[in-house]
C-alpha cells in the first residue's frame, strides 16, 4: 500500500469513478474491482528495485513533496546505511555493539515508552531505581540497610558528568555564599587525558578546566601535581578510572591521602570525583581490592557509563553520589508519581527507556559471575592481542596490564611509515583501529589503539594480529610515499620564504610528521 | 561416551530443557537493590522483565503524551540494526552523520529558514527538545554576555521572559544556567502569554523571550507575529536587541502543515531560533528532537565543538555525546516516506479526530471545552461543575478501561481550575475516539452514582444508670426482673470522604507534561 495505515484515504483516487463502487464503500480497495488501474499505478506490486524511487534522485534538503510506500523508503536507507562502518569491527569505541536477542526484544517492545512519564510506567521507573541502587552497592556507597542510593539514569557519561560538575559547583556556591566570600571564579583540577566532555562542562557551564599535564611514559594525572594545582576556588578535582588513551586507572587512593592531608592544612573541603565511565565495570570484577570507589572517604561522586563495561547499547551511563547531602536539594526537581515523591534531575527529558530496560536485563541475567567471566575473557583476549603484537617486534605497547582490557600500542620506529598509516591500510581489511597522538607535553607520540569489547573473541584477535604483520609487510615493500597533500603544504612554503632550498630527506619527514601531528591534534580527545 | 555427566539436582532444575516457568528462578526471590551473585538464563532474564512490564501502562493508551507510539514495522526495523550505532562516531559512521545533516536542512527548509542556495543549515538533532532549549538558551546567553563584556556593562544578571505555561525545562534552564526566568502571569479565559505583558517585561538584561508555538495546557498558538512587531519597536526605541526564541516543540510539525499562512518561524525576522520535537507530531519514538539557528551569527562560536571527520570539518554543539543512532534514522525515514503531503494528511486526520472527540464531549452537557480549535489537535476540558476533585475523578474512573487521561491543575492565577487533557496523536483513530467518548459517558454514570454515596453513620452508646436507677431498691435483690439503665445514643452523619489524585508536577508548576 502506498498510504501508511493512518494515512487514511479521504479522497478516492481519480480513476474511481465507477458508479458501482462508489456504491460499495464497504470493500477494502477500489483496486479489487479495477484490475486495470491496480497493475499500472498500485506501485506496491511492483518489486522495489523495479519502481521509479531508486531512479529518481530524492530532494536531499527539502522534505519531499509526495508520500512514498515504505518498502521503498526503508530499501534506499537501508542501502546507504551500508555504507557506513560495520559497527562490529569498531575497534575504536567501547561502546557496546552486541546483545543477545532476547534483550534485543526486550528493547524494541521498550523503545515506544517515554521514559520520564513515571506516572504513566511505574514499573520502567522502578527498574531505574534497581540499577541506581545495584550500581551504588557495586561501588561500595555506604548505604544502611533500608537506605535507597542517590543517583540517577542518564543518556550518557556526558551528562553524567555535567549533573556531577552541577552539583559540585553549586555545593561550592552555596558555601563560598555562606562564607561571604566570591564564587564566580570556579575551577576543576582533571588530568590533560580527560574526555572531550570535561572541557564542553567547564565551557558551558563557566568553570576554568587546570589541566595537569602529561609527561612522556606518565599518560595519567599525577595525583602530586594534581593536589598542588587545588586552591580555594576549587569545586572537585577529577580522576580518571580508566584513561581514554590507555586503559590506564589513575591512583585514586593516593590522590583522596594528598587532598585530605591538603584540606587538613588548608581547612578548604574539596571533594574528589571519579570518572570510571569505562573502568566503572571492569574494576570491581576484575580488581575487588583497589581501592577507588565510595571506600575512599573524599569521593562524593561517580560516573559510569552503562554503555560501555556495563554492556548495553549506546544511550545509557550513571551517576551516583554518595550521600543525599552531595546533591544540593535545589537541582533537584520533585515529579509526584502515584502519590510517591519521585525526585529527578536530568539534563534530558523525554527520552525511551529501551536502554534501562536492557541494563536492568544485563544486571540480573550475569550477575557478579556473568560480568566478572566477561572481564576475564576479555583480559584474556587483550593479553593474546598483546604477545600477538610483542612478537611482530615492530610496536612497544603503552597500555598497562593492569587497566581498561585495550591495548594501545605505538611503532618502534616510525621512519619510513607511521601509525596513521597502518591505521589507514587495516581500514581496508574492514577494520576500524584509530590512531590518535597523545595529549599536550606527550603529543609527539602517536598511538594505535584497540579496545577489546566482549563481542571481540580469541579468533578475532588472532585474526588481526594476523592482518597487522600483512599490513606491516606491505608498507615494508613499498617505498615510503609521500601524500600529495604534504608534498603541496610543503612546497607552498618554500615558495612563500621567497627561496627554494632543497630539503634533505630527513626534514621532509620531519614536515610530514608535523603535518599529521596538526591533523590529529584537534580530535585528541573525542575519542569514547 | 561412558561417563555420563553427573549434575546436581540445582543444575537439572536450573538447565536449558526446563520450561521458564518449570524453573526455580520464578520463585527464588531476586535481589531488588544488589546484583544477582550468579548467572541465570536469557530466556528467564527475558521472561522476568517482560511480565514485570505489563504492570506499565499501555503506550498506546496513554492520551497524556505527545510522544509517539506507533511507527510502522519497515521503520522499527531500521531502528533495531542502528541501535548498536553510536551516532558520535562520525568517522566511523558517516551516513548517519548525513543523514542528520539531511534532517536539519529538511527542517530548516520547512521552517523558512532565509538559506542562500546550497548553504548549509546551522542545526543539530538532540535528546528531546530539552537538550535543544538549553542549547538555544546557552547560545542566547553567551552571545549577550559577549555583548555586554565588549559594552563594558556587568552581565552577572541574565534573565529570560516567558509565559508561565512553559514547559518545565525551561525552569531547569534557568536554574542550572544561572538566569532568572520571568513569568508572564496567565488570566482566567487566556491561557497563553500575553505578547504585550511580556515586551513590557523586557529589560536590558533579557537574553531572549520565548514564545511557545502549541502550549502544553490549551494548545494554543502563541501570537509570535505581535510579539514579533512589539518587540522590534521597543528594540527600536531603546537600542536593545532582544531576540526570540520560539518553543516548537509540539507545534513545529503542525503549523506548516495546516497553517501555512501563519507567521511563526523564520519568516519573523526576530526569531533566531527554533527547537521542535522529533518525537512529537514528527512522528517518532521518544528520543529525538532538533534545534535550529537562524543563521551562523546566532550561535557563538566558542560554544561548538570542532570534530575533524574523513578531512572535513564536522562542528558539533551537543550535551550529550554517545547515543543511538536510530532515532536520526527513524526522523529521516519519515521525512523520506510521508513526504509533505503524508505529514500534511497526517495531521489533518488527528485534527478531525479532535473534533469527533469535542463533539462527543460537549454532547454530555458537563464539560467546558477550554482547548482552540486552532492549534495542537488535542482537547482539553473541564467540568463546568466547580468541584475541582471531579476531574480527577474522571481521570481514575477512565483508567479502569485502560486510558491514560491525566487531570491537572492549571498554573498560578487559575489555579483553582482542573481539566483533562486528551492528545490526538495518529494513532488515535476514530474508532478509538468513539470508545474513549462512550467511556466517558460511562465514567459520569459511575461517578453520579457514587456522589450519593451511603453516608456514614457513627453511633456512640452511653451506657450509665440513671438517676433513677441510683436510689432504687431492687438493685441488691437477686432475683426479679432486669432493668435495663436509660441509654442514651449520639449519632451524626460524616461527610464521606473524596479521595482525589493530585497530579504536582515539579513543585507545585502544572507543566511537567509532555
Amino acid at each position: 500500500m502506498v498510504h501508511s495505515f493512518f494515512l487514511s484515504v479521504t479522497k478516492p483516487p481519480s480513476s474511481f469513478s465507477l458508479p458501482l463502487a462508489s456504491l460499495i464503500p464497504s470493500l477494502p480497495s477500489s483496486k479489487m474491482v479495477l484490475s486495470k488501474t491496480a497493475s499500472t499505478s498500485d506501485v506496491s506490486i511492483h518489486s522495489t528495485f523495479a519502481s521509479r524511487y531508486v531512479c529518481s534522485s530524492l530532494p536531499r534538503f527539502k522534505m519531499p513533496e509526495n508520500s512514498i510506500p515504505k518498502e521503498a523508503a526503508y530499501q534506499i536507507i537501508n542501502d546507504e546505511l551500508m555504507l557506513d562502518g560495520n559497527p562490529r569491527l569498531n575497534l575504536a569505541s567501547f561502546v557496546t555493539t552486541w546483545m543477545e536477542p532476547e534483550c534485543d526484544k526486550l528493547m524494541m517492545e521498550a523503545i515506544n515508552k517515554n521514559y520520564v512519564d513515571m506516572d504513566e510506567y511505574p514499573v520502567t521507573t522502578e527498574l531505574q531505581n534497581r540499577c541506581v541502587n545495584m550500581i551504588a552497592h557495586l561501588f561500595n556507597a555506604p548505604l544502611g540497610e533500608s537506605e535507597a542510593a542517590v543517583g540517577v539514569g542518564t543518556v550518557g557519561s556526558s551528562e553524567a558528568i555535567m549533573l556531577a560538575g552541577l552539583a559540585f559547583k553549586r555545593k561550592w556556591q552555596n558555601r563560598r555564599k555562606a562564607e561571604g566570600k566570591p564564587y564566580e571564579k570556579p575551577n576543576i583540577v582533571t588530568g590533560a587525558n580527560v574526555q572531550v566532555c570535561w572541557e564542553k562542562f567547564a565551557n558551558y557551564f563557566e568553570v576554568e578546566l587546570k589541566e595537569v599535564k602529561l609527561r612522556e611514559g606518565y599518560y595519567v594525572m599525577d595525583p602530586v601535581k594534581a593536589v598542588e594545582m587545588v586552591d580555594e576556588n576549587t569545586i572537585c578535582v577529577a580522576a580518571i578510572l580508566g584513561s581514554t588513551l590507555n586503559g590506564e586507572f589513575e591512583d585514586v587512593k593516593l590522590l583522596n591521602d594528598l587532598l585530605i592531608e591538603k584540606n587538613k592544612q588548608t581547612g578548604w573541603d574539596t571533594p574528589i570525583h571519579v570518572d570510571a565511565a569505562s573502568g566503572g565495570f571492569i574494576a570491581p570484577f576484575l580488581y575487588p581490592e583497589l581501592e577507588w570507589d565510595f571506600r575512599l572517604p573524599l569521593v562524593k561522586s561517580i560516573n559510569v557509563s552503562g554503555h560501555k563495561y556495563g554492556l548495553v547499547y549506546a544511550g545509557i551511563g550513571w551517576v551516583i553520589w554518595r550521600s543525599k547531602e552531595d546533591l544540593p536539594e535545589e537541582l533537584i526537581f520533585h515529579i509526584n508519581y502515584l502519590g510517591a515523591d519521585q525526585p529527578t534531575f536530568t539534563l534530558n527529558f523525554s527520552k525511551g527507556s529501551s536502554q534501562v530496560i536492557a541494563q536492568y536485563y544485563q544486571l540480573i541475567r550475569l550477575g557478579f559471575e556473568g560480568y566478572q567471566n566477561i572481564m576475564e575473557n576479555c583480559r584474556g583476549n587483550a593479553l593474546v592481542l598483546k604477545e600477538g603484537l610483542e612478537k611482530t617486534g615492530r610496536f612497544n605497547i603503552v597500555s598497562k596490564d593492569e587497566g581498561v582490557p585495550l591495548v594501545a600500542f605505538s611503532l618502534k620506529d616510525n621512519s619510513c611509515y607511521n601509525e596513521f598509516k597502518i591505521s589507514e591500510m587495516l581500514r581496508r581489511f574492514g577494520w576500524i583501529v584509530p590512531a590518535y597522538t597523545m595529549p599536550a607535553d606527550a603529543q609527539h607520540i602517536a598511538v594505535l589503539r584497540v579496545v577489546i569489547r566482549e563481542d571481540f573473541s580469541c579468533t578475532l584477535a588472532e585474526r588481526l594480529v594476523l592482518d597487522i604483520t600483512k599490513v606491516l609487510h606491505e608498507l615494508d615493500t613499498l617505498p615510503a610515499t609521500l601524500s600529495t597533500k604534504v608534498l603541496n603544504a610543503s612546497e607552498e612554503k618554500k615558495v612563500k620564504n621567497g627561496t627554494v632550498v632543497k630539503k634533505t630527506e630527513i626534514e621532509t619527514q620531519r614536515e610530514i610528521t608535523d603535518f599529521w601531528k596538526k591533523y590529529v591534534m584537534q580530535r585528541k580527545t573525542n575519542v569514547c | 561416551m561412558v561417563l555420563s555427566v553427573v549434575q546436581t539436582a540445582e543444575e537439572i532444575s536450573s538447565s536449558a530443557i526446563s520450561s521458564v516457568f518449570a524453573s526455580r528462578y520464578v520463585q527464588d526471590p531476586m535481589p531488588r537493590y544488589r546484583m544477582p551473585e550468579n548467572t541465570i538464563p536469557k530466556e528467564v532474564a527475558y521472561q522476568i522483565i517482560h511480565d514485570e512490564l505489563q504492570l506499565d501502562g499501555n503506550p498506546r493508551l496513554n492520551l497524556a503524551s505527545f510522544v509517539t507510539t506507533w511507527m510502522e514495522p519497515e521503520c522499527d526495523k531500521l531502528m533495531i540494526e542502528s541501535m548498536n550505532k553510536n551516532y558520535v562516531d562520525m568517522d566511523e559512521y558517516p551516513i548517519t552523520t548525513e543523514l542528520q545533516n539531511r534532517c536539519v536542512n529538511i527542517i530548516a527548509n520547512l521552517l523558512n529558514a532565509p538559506l542562500a542556495s546550497n548553504k548549509q543549515a546551522i542545526g543539530v538533532g538532540t535528546v528531546g527538545s530539552s537538550e535543544a532549549i538549553m542549547l538555544a538558551g546557552l547560545a542566547f546567553k553567551k552571545k549577550w554576555q559577549n555583548k555586554r563584556k565588549a559594552e563594558g556593562k556587568p552581565f552577572d544578571k541574565p534573565n529570560i521572559v516567558t509565559g508561565a505555561n512553559v514547559q518545565v525545562c525551561w525552569e531547569k534552564f534557568a536554574r542550572y544556567f544561572e538566569v532568572e526566568l520571568k513569568e508572564v502571569k496567565l488570566s482566567e479565559g487566556y491561557y497563553v502569554m500575553d505578547p504585550k505583558k511580556a515586551v513590557e517585561m523586557v529589560d536590558e538584561n533579557t537574553i531572549c523571550v520565548a514564545a511557545i508555538l502549541g502550549s502544553t495546557l490549551t494548545g494554543e498558538f502563541e501570537d509570535v507575529k505581535l510579539l514579533n512587531d512589539l518587540l522590534a519597536e521597543k528594540n527600536k526605541r531603546t537600542g536593545w536587541d532582544t531576540p526570540i526564541h520560539v518553543d516548537a516543540a509540539s507545534g513545529g510539525f503542525v503549523a506548516p502543515f495546516i497553517y501555512p499562512e501563519l507567521e511563526w518561524d523564520f519568516r519573523l525576522p526576530l526569531v533566531k531560533s527554533i527547537n521542535v520535537s522529533g518525537h512529537k507530531y514528527g512522528l517518532v519514538y521518544a528520543g529525538i528532537g532538533w534545534v535550529i539557528w537562524r543563521s551562523n551569527e546566532d550561535l557563538p562560536e566558542e560554544l561548538v565543538f570542532h570534530i575533524n571527520y574523513l578531512g572535513t570539518d564536522q562542528p558539533t554543539f551537543t550535551l550529550n555525546f554517545s547515543k543511538g543512532s536510530s532515532q536520526i534514522v527513524a526522523q529521516y525515514y519519515q521525512f523520506l516516506r510521508m513526504g509533505f503531503e503524508g505529514y500534511k494528511r497526517v495531521i489533518r486526520n488527528c485534527m478531525e479526530n479532535a473534533k469527533l472527540l469535542v463533539d462527543g464531549l460537549k454532547q454530555t452537557g458537563r464539560f467546558d471545552i477550554i482547548s482552540k480549535e486552532r492549534g495542537l489537535p488535542l482537547v482539553a476540558f473541564g467540568f463546568k461543575d466547580t468541584n475541582k476533585s471531579l476531574a480527577f475523578e474522571l481521570s481514575k474512573a477512565l483508567r479502569h478501561h485502560g486510558w491514560i487521561v491525566p487531570a491537572y491543575t492549571m498554573p498560578a492565577n487559575v489555579e483553582h481550575m482542573a481539566v483533562l487533557r486528551v492528545v490526538v496523536r495518529e494513532d488515535l483513530g476514530r474508532q478509538l475516539v468513539e470508545k474513549l467518548v462512550s467511556h466517558i459517558n460511562g465514567a459520569l454514570l459511575e461517578l453520579d452514582e457514587t456522589t450519593d454515596a451511603v453516608p456514614k453513620i457513627s453511633f456512640t452508646v452511653e451506657v450509665k444508670s440513671s438517676d433513677e436507677d441510683q436510689h432504687h431498691e431492687s438493685r441488691h435483690d437477686h432475683e426479679g426482673s432486669l432493668h435495663l439503665p436509660t441509654t442514651s445514643i449520639h449519632w451524626k452523619q460524616d461527610k464521606h470522604d473524596r479521595i482525589q489524585k493530585k497530579v504536582h508536577i515539579s513543585g507545585g508548576k502544572t507543566n511537567g507534561v509532555c
